[in-house]
């Protein structure tokens, strides 16, 4: 028992195998971390979390500030009423999102995936509530190896009731996104939630649970294809997480000796770095495909470098190029400024612009005009020729309105229903209207014209294009 | 199911697929028991581009686990939904019975909507804002195709709107003509009628009956053979709803006006449908529907 943790530092064991094609993944205990990295994994866990569980229960007027709803295809952002008709938001926020990971990545690695991403997010606070109750590192393990007992039956059911509590409260949160999170819990409350509602708050809890709960680093390792292709992202001047060879190597047990005098690196190799990485690597191997690069190996090996009186940063965000050419930091920020870069950041930022500009004149109302097409054309009892079309107003603002509609494009062209069209708040409406043209405006066949659609409620207009038949 | 001409060619598919399922067991477990001889570093000794080496790191165990549980969700899924062969499954389950349980869940979940209606005559019905605003709806989706959005209909397509009815006007009637659908036939009556110019003279005399432009000379000439037509127009020509036969002596000519269209029609007959709705939509729908039509040649209720 002189020092069981380094018995079982988990990258050896995968090493040592290698002889059969499936190997049961050893279980990870990452040790718990401070410092400047760790600090601001938390600032963004808060970040992140407070905007996940907070947003559905805002208020916006009479309804909820943030809701999807499916069943009235309605969604509404804020201000924002938004038809299934304006996917090309959606589309366009996506695309943005890749754009956004494709530059954090050239610049700066896997930030997202440090930082960020809920799957690193939710095992950080899962982590943090296993740690309060089963203690660190070496509690969990000492835990995990003893006997069963009923301490140890007491910290397991603690920490599964508290990690589902946790999960099914995403799972309910993510559904109230959907269904207004209020009226969600009032269902709760009076046990009448739908089974859909209930398979989605189990679905999502579920997932949450599984994944930040046992999944964990095997979810970066095995699952996530961003954590794969992002290697086309990478180049030299990216910063990675490394291990400075020449400062810390040859790794060993510092004697009371003077620098100079030393044999050794600046390594002590105490493999602190090892024991907190969440997926159990050994970062002084140098870049390895497990690594999420959130920087937990760099903020212990400060404290440690700390303590030994050595200068920090043996273990530091750096680019390949800077460790071997031995830049400093200005060096790395100066190529920061390279093609990959600029591209990235010159596409993201017009698509930004173009998004907002469409947003911002984007119509509050949308026409569709469909011609009747049974009833080619005819002849009215005033001697008119007529065509019938259907209009759907969809109107995406907050109050109801009073459409005026006009038609253009023929000589003597007159709508025949001149009565406003009322649509009700985020209401869509489909009504008949009658299109006349005094006989012989023009000539036999199809003829464009245009539906000027006004709201006097906010002044905006749409214009429309269909077309008139005139049969022979 | 039907699909196959022989029963060789399900027994073909269903040993296929389950030679497939077993097939992913046996490499599962052939590969669970190789063992590669390990490389010092780690590798397959395949290198390429230089300097990129396979590793060789074995699967997770869970991702095995995972593998099995498609093993056994398929074996599953074969033994409860139609897959093996023509074999049906235990649930017997098919797109077309899940359909009509989907409409019938439909139906179910609307009927409340419905049954204030039910209880109604159709005239209050044709009234109520609520169930007017739901035949618009009704209409549009399975009326509007023919009879246009607005329902005035366009040739050989009769217009709803404008109290001229083939088969009666009162709701009920209506309600008959959407359920059970109507059948119209024009038989063609030339030879009855006489030599070619004798049609003419009729389809004038026709003309004459609605006051429309017309050779008088012809129409008086022709009056004589509107015999053969009264059976079903009547000889007041003011037609029989009984049997479909349109009044000729008012202005809406459904197949097309003039001596031209009359001298076709009475030449060649007509043989016009309007489908049948039973089994389409609900006798509560239908309740509706035939409410809002109705209401469409009604001055009181064509006011907001």
């Amino acid at each position: 028992m002189l020092n069981p943790i380094r018995k079982v530092i988990p990258i050896q064991a995968v090493d040592e195998l290698g002889t059969s094609l499936y190997a049961a993944t050893p279980k990870i205990y990452p040790r718990s971390v401070q410092g400047r990295f760790a600090h601001w994994r938390w600032v963004l866990v808060w970040l992140t979390q407070l905007v996940f569980y907070g947003l559905p229960w805002l208020e916006w007027g009479q309804r909820q500030a943030v809701l999807f709803d499916l069943g009235a295809r309605r969604f509404y952002v804020f201000g924002l009423v938004l038809y299934p008709q304006d996917l090309i938001y959606l589309t366009a926020l996506l695309v943005i999102s890749a754009l956004s990971l494709f530059l954090f990545t050239a610049v700066a690695g896997r930030l997202w995936c440090g930082y960020a991403c809920p799957q690193t997010v939710y095992s950080e606070i899962f982590m943090w509530i296993e740690r309060k109750i089963e203690g660190d590192r070496s509690a969990r393990m000492r835990l995990d190896a003893g006997e069963f007992n009923l301490e140890r039956l007491v910290k397991k059911w603690c920490k599964h009731i508290l990690w589902l509590v946790l999960a099914m409260w995403t799972g309910f949160t993510f559904v109230g996104y959907f269904t207004p999170i209020k009226f969600l819990g009032l269902e709760f409350l009076q046990t009448r939630m739908t089974s859909w509602e209930v398979f989605w708050v189990f679905f999502y809890g579920f997932a949450t649970y599984g994944n930040a709960g046992f999944m964990r680093e095997q979810v970066c390792k095995y699952m996530c294809p961003y954590a794969r292709f992002q290697s086309a992202m990478f180049d030299a001047d990216t910063l990675i997480v490394t291990y400075d060879v020449k400062r810390g190597e040859p790794r060993g047990r510092h004697t009371k000796m003077a620098v100079e005098l030393r044999s050794t690196g600046d390594c002590i190799d105490c493999s602190l770095c090892v024991q907190v990485c969440p997926t159990g690597i050994d970062i002084r191997q140098g870049l390895q495909y497990e690594c999420i690069g959130c920087g937990a190996c760099a903020d212990v090996c400060d404290t440690v470098m700390d303590k030994v009186g050595s200068s920090r940063g043996l273990v530091r965000y750096a680019t390949q190029n800077a460790i071997q050419k031995g830049w400093g930091s200005a060096q790395i920020w100066r190529r920061v400024l390279r093609w990959r870069v600029g591209i990235y950041t010159g596409v993201l930022l017009a698509l930004v612009i173009g998004l907002g500009v469409s947003l911002a004149l984007r119509s509050p109302f949308r026409v569709d005009i469909v011609r009747d097409r049974t009833t080619l054309s005819r002849i009215t009892e005033y001697g008119t020729l007529q065509n019938v079309y259907r209009l759907q107003i969809m109107n995406a603002t907050e109050h109801s309105s009073d459409y005026q509609v006009s038609v253009r494009g023929l000589y003597g062209i007159e709508l025949r229903d001149k009565d406003p069209i009322h649509v009700e708040a985020a209401q869509a409406r489909w009504v008949v209207v009658h299109v006349d043209v005094p006989y012989g405006s023009g000539e036999t066949g199809s003829h464009k014209i245009w539906f000027d659609i006004d709201d006097p409620h906010n002044g905006t207009k749409v214009v429309e294009a269909s077309v008139f038949l005139i049969p022979r | 199911m039907s699909d196959f001409v022989h029963s060789f060619w399900s027994h073909y598919i269903a040993w296929i697929t389950l030679a497939g399922i077993l097939a992913c067991v046996v490499l599962l477990w052939l590969t669970s028991r190789k063992k590669l001889a390990g490389s010092a570093d780690n590798t397959t000794g395949h290198v390429w581009d230089e300097d990129l080496r396979e590793m060789n790191n074995p699967l997770p165990l869970w991702w095995v686990g995972m593998f099995v549980i498609t093993i056994v969700f398929a074996l599953f899924y074969l033994i409860l939904y139609p897959g093996l062969g023509s074999s049906e499954g235990s649930l017997s389950w098919t797109s077309e019975k899940q359909y009509q349980q989907e409409v019938d869940q439909a139906n179910a979940d609307v009927a409340p909507l419905y049954a204030r209606f039910d209880a109604m005559a159709a005239e209050q019905v044709a009234l109520d804002p609520k169930a007017r605003h739901i035949g618009e709806h009704l209409f549009l989706n399975n009326c509007a195709q023919c009879h246009a959005s607005d329902a005035r209909g366009t040739k050989g397509f009769p217009n709803l709107t404008d109290g001229d009815w083939l088969y009666g006007g009162s709701p009920e009637q209506i309600r008959t003509s959407i359920t059970q659908g109507r059948q119209g036939h024009m038989p063609p009556m030339a030879a009855a009628v006489g030599a070619p110019d004798d049609v003419k003279n009729l389809a004038h005399h026709v003309l004459s009956l609605s006051g429309s432009p017309h050779d008088s000379l012809r129409a008086a000439l022709g009056k004589g053979k509107f015999g053969a037509c009264a059976a079903c127009h009547g000889a007041d020509a003011k037609g029989n709803q009984a049997l479909g036969a349109p009044n000729l002596t008012d202005k809406v000519w459904l197949h097309g006006w003039g001596e031209e269209a009359i001298v076709a029609m009475v030449t060649q007959g007509k043989l016009n449908q309007m489908p049948a709705q039973e089994g389409r939509l609900t006798p509560s729908q239908i309740h509706v529907l035939s409410a809002y039509v109705w209401g469409l040649s009604q001055p009181a209720t064509q006011k907001p």
